[in-house]
């Protein structure tokens, strides 16, 4: 048992960090370490534009997407190698915030799906950064039951024709192109009457809207389609195996081990150990103490989960399913601290300003944004389910819609 | 990057399991529950004969000279066995008691006798209601001799030896406590049998008129040696929380996939997976911290202090967790005697107590946490 790299990752880890001081945008680095919660906001530049610089940079250096192949614009890397890049990418790996749904997700699917000249002309280009995907899967009335999706495509001649209406997709305002689900046949069971594509985002009927979140910022949009021609070309899969195509982008994007998530704890610790109470430090009233504590252990339980993964990966084995506790764990414990956190501040917790009394209100706006940790990409509850099923075997929900066709299942006016 | 066990630790947690699966079922835990025996002598002199009560203890002093690595996967087994003997107190307390402080003559009298099986040691630190803390030591020792009471120590009425810690000063200072090394045989020593959550475990008051004892360790450093005992067993008994936890869970779900009600599984339902997704996490994060705190056991890290405390603390709320919903899963058997689950419950919190309670390691990581970020 260790923590040391084997020979060839030493060597590896030790080009990559190289390349990393001599390359990286080090202006930025003071503002990057800062932002642990969240989406990056930086005080001078545009994420997109400094993401995209960093992005070309990667690309042109050979460590941009680089567990992909060579020929699609990767370099050819192992599982570790891949984390051992993101540990010395360090905090400059949140500027590729604007680029991981396409790697984690659209780049995957198009490797598996798409055809050679597909590939070809479009994965290098995600990979440098020149063009961004976003993915457009969850609906209104479609959000863990992703498969009841309305979005209607329907082939004329050699086209489809779409027209409906995704939701919560990230960077779609920005985004050349988007990885779609359809529905291309509503009178079979739902699972079965879906389709992939793939999009130019500036096709014409393509309409992108922000949503005002309930923390008051905008970071992801409503996209509407109204008579949307995509060619049969951009069809990623079979007719009617939509459904199989999204599971393979889904798992990829459960692979990515690297990616610490934030869980508030040395936020917490720092406040504690500064906040005056009535009766001393925070950090010295037992109360305090329990909760830090455990929050502590899930904490270091988490990063310690993360290396047994890791581990997995260095002797080329498939790590196990510990993996998908992390967010679980971390977006609620995200919600607990800043409650607590605010609980400790007594009235003045209600207040957002940025005196020195709120910390910045870094845990308000941790506060208000924590909601979206616990739903963003798998609720809790879908999270849980998961585990129960794949990990200890339990049997899966009764579906009542399973074998209906699609426009037989009750609905609230579709 | 290494972060797990070797093949051959993997083998060696292997051959535990089965070996405990064999001579440590359900079955045999319940002749010391329903109080037919005061521990399981067989299955002791079994664990003796397989090398693992020694696994930790160099040959030189009659062991295998394999390491604490070995040891934590062993743990792991006993934990999940329920295993109803003294292995906690003479391996992790004692043994290691003797291998931080004792003379070689110490050593060579009992680590030999604790490898074979022949002796069982404990530690006797507590004295009535609190938790590890020098101002809560009162029994004192005046030129090799001890007054006063200890109590509870684990498996005190069947152990042959105890680490004894008392009051050699009055300074106010943690160097007024110092370590004894006690035969429990010789005169000046009453036992007397306590009746605990978890009758599988003994516990005991020990009291001690005028007995003459040696020392164990440098005069005044009694606390720094204890504190090191404390640390080392916490990943120890990490390992077999860990174990006990693992155990609950799969009752848990065994039993979800084998009842029915309404017509269904009841592990189809929701509310029932979704209590045992949350077992699992638990689960997790305490093995995942136990192996952060067995690494730094095994090389004897700067990091121990911390990771122990984090280990100790995830691992404990794990094994609570786990066997408190194991029962809330079974429903009104798991509430029966007849069921296994009430073993684990009673294990899982008994143990959470014993190297001093859940709110006393929470307290020792905060300090532990502020000293590595001031330093």
């Amino acid at each position: 048992m260790n923590f040391d790299d084997t020979p060839q990752e030493a060597a590896f880890r030790e080009t990559a960090r190289k390349w990393v001081e001599a390359n990286a945008p080090r202006e930025l680095h003071a503002e990057l370490s800062k932002s642990s919660l969240g989406r990056i906001r930086l005080a001078h530049h545009d994420i997109v534009d400094v993401g995209k610089a960093w992005q070309k940079k990667k690309f042109e250096g050979n460590w941009a997407c680089l567990h992909w192949p060579k020929d699609y614009g990767g370099r050819g890397a192992t599982p570790i190698e891949r984390v051992i890049w993101q540990q010395e990418e360090g905090v400059y790996g949140k500027l590729t915030q604007p680029f991981q749904i396409g790697e984690g997700m659209c780049g995957p699917t198009v490797m598996a799906f798409g055809s050679e000249d597909a590939k070809r002309r479009y994965l290098p280009k995600l990979a440098s950064g020149e063009e961004i995907w976003c993915q457009l899967f969850s609906e209104p009335a479609a959000g863990s039951d992703v498969a009841g999706l309305r979005t209607r495509a329907e082939k004329k001649g050699d086209d489809w024709v779409v027209n409906g209406q995704k939701i919560w997709t990230s960077g779609a305002h920005y985004s050349d192109y988007g990885l779609l689900i359809a529905r291309t046949d509503p009178n079979v069971p739902k699972h079965k009457g879906l389709t992939m594509f793939f999009l130019d985002m500036k096709s014409p009927g393509v309409e992108v809207r922000p949503i005002k979140q309930a923390n008051g910022m905008q970071e992801f949009n409503e996209v509407y389609f109204t008579d949307v021609v995509i060619p049969d070309s951009q069809r990623l899969g079979a007719v009617g195996e939509g459904w199989s195509v999204s599971l393979t982008t889904l798992m990829n994007e459960r692979m990515s081990i690297g990616a610490r998530l934030a869980t508030g704890v040395p936020e917490m610790f720092e406040f504690c150990s500064n906040l005056m109470l009535e009766d001393g430090l925070a950090i010295d009233d037992p109360a305090v103490r329990s909760k830090l504590a455990s929050w502590a252990v899930k904490s270091s339980g988490l990063k310690y989960t993360s290396y047994r993964a890791i581990s997995a990966l260095s002797k080329g084995e498939r790590p196990g399913p510990e993996n998908s506790i992390g967010k679980l764990v971390s977006g609620m414990m995200l919600q607990d601290i800043a409650t607590y956190a605010m609980d400790l501040q007594g009235a003045a917790g209600v207040l957002t300003g940025t005196d020195e009394e709120t910390v910045q209100g870094q845990f308000q706006q941790m506060l208000l944004s924590s909601p979206s940790m616990r739903i963003a990409g798998g609720t809790d509850e879908i999270l849980r389910n998961i585990i129960a099923e794949r990990v200890l075997g339990l049997p899966g929900d009764i579906r009542v819609d399973k074998d209906v066709p699609y426009n037989k299942i009750p609905t609230k006016g579709r | 990057m290494n972060f797990d066990f070797s093949d051959d630790q993997k083998q060696l947690r292997d051959q535990a399991r089965k070996f405990l699966a064999e001579k440590c079922s359900p079955k045999a835990v319940r002749v010391v529950l329903d109080g037919k025996a005061t521990y399981d002598k067989e299955l002791w002199k079994g664990l003796a004969e397989m090398g693992f009560l020694g696994v930790a203890i160099p040959e030189e002093y009659g062991g295998a000279g394999a390491g604490h690595l070995e040891l934590c996967v062993i743990a792991e087994e006993m934990g999940r066995a329920n295993a109803p003997v003294p292995f906690s107190s003479t391996v992790y307390l004692a043994a290691e008691a003797l291998l931080i402080a004792g003379s070689d003559a110490q050593k060579k009298k009992w680590l030999p006798a604790i490898a074979s099986g022949e002796a069982i040691g404990t530690l006797a630190l507590f004295e009535g209601k609190g938790n590890p803390s020098p101002k809560n030591v009162k029994l004192t020792a005046v030129n090799g001799v001890l007054n006063g009471v200890k109590k509870p120590v684990a498996d005190g009425t069947i152990a042959d030896f105890a680490v004894v810690a008392a009051r050699t000063g009055s300074s106010g200072r943690e160097n007024d406590i110092s370590l004894f090394l006690v035969d429990l045989r010789a005169g000046g020593v009453e036992i007397k049998s306590l009746t605990n959550l978890d009758p599988t475990r003994g516990q005991a008051e020990i009291s001690f008129r005028d007995c003459r004892v040696e020392p164990l360790g440098a005069a005044g450093e009694g606390w720094s040696i204890l504190t090191a005992v404390l640390d080392r067993a916490a990943v120890l008994c990490a390992f077999e929380q860990v174990g006990g936890a693992d155990r609950a869970l799969e009752m848990g779900r065994d039993y979800a996939l084998d009842r029915i009600a309404f017509g269904r599984q009841i592990g189809s339902f929701q509310a029932v997976k979704h209590m045992l997704a949350d077992m699992y996490v638990s689960a997790t994060l305490a093995r995942s911290n136990s192996y952060y705190g067995a690494w730094a056991l095994s090389t004897n890290a700067a990091e121990l202090p911390e990771a122990a405390a984090a280990a100790r603390i995830s691992a404990t709320q794990a094994f609570q967790h786990c066997a408190k919903n194991n029962i809330q899963v079974h429903g009104g058997m798991g509430f029966t005697w007849e069921f296994d689950c009430h073993m684990y419950y009673r294990r899982a919190n008994a143990m959470a107590l014993g190297l001093g309670s859940l709110s006393y390691w929470e307290d020792q990581l905060i300090d532990r946490m502020r000293k590595k970020n001031a330093a």
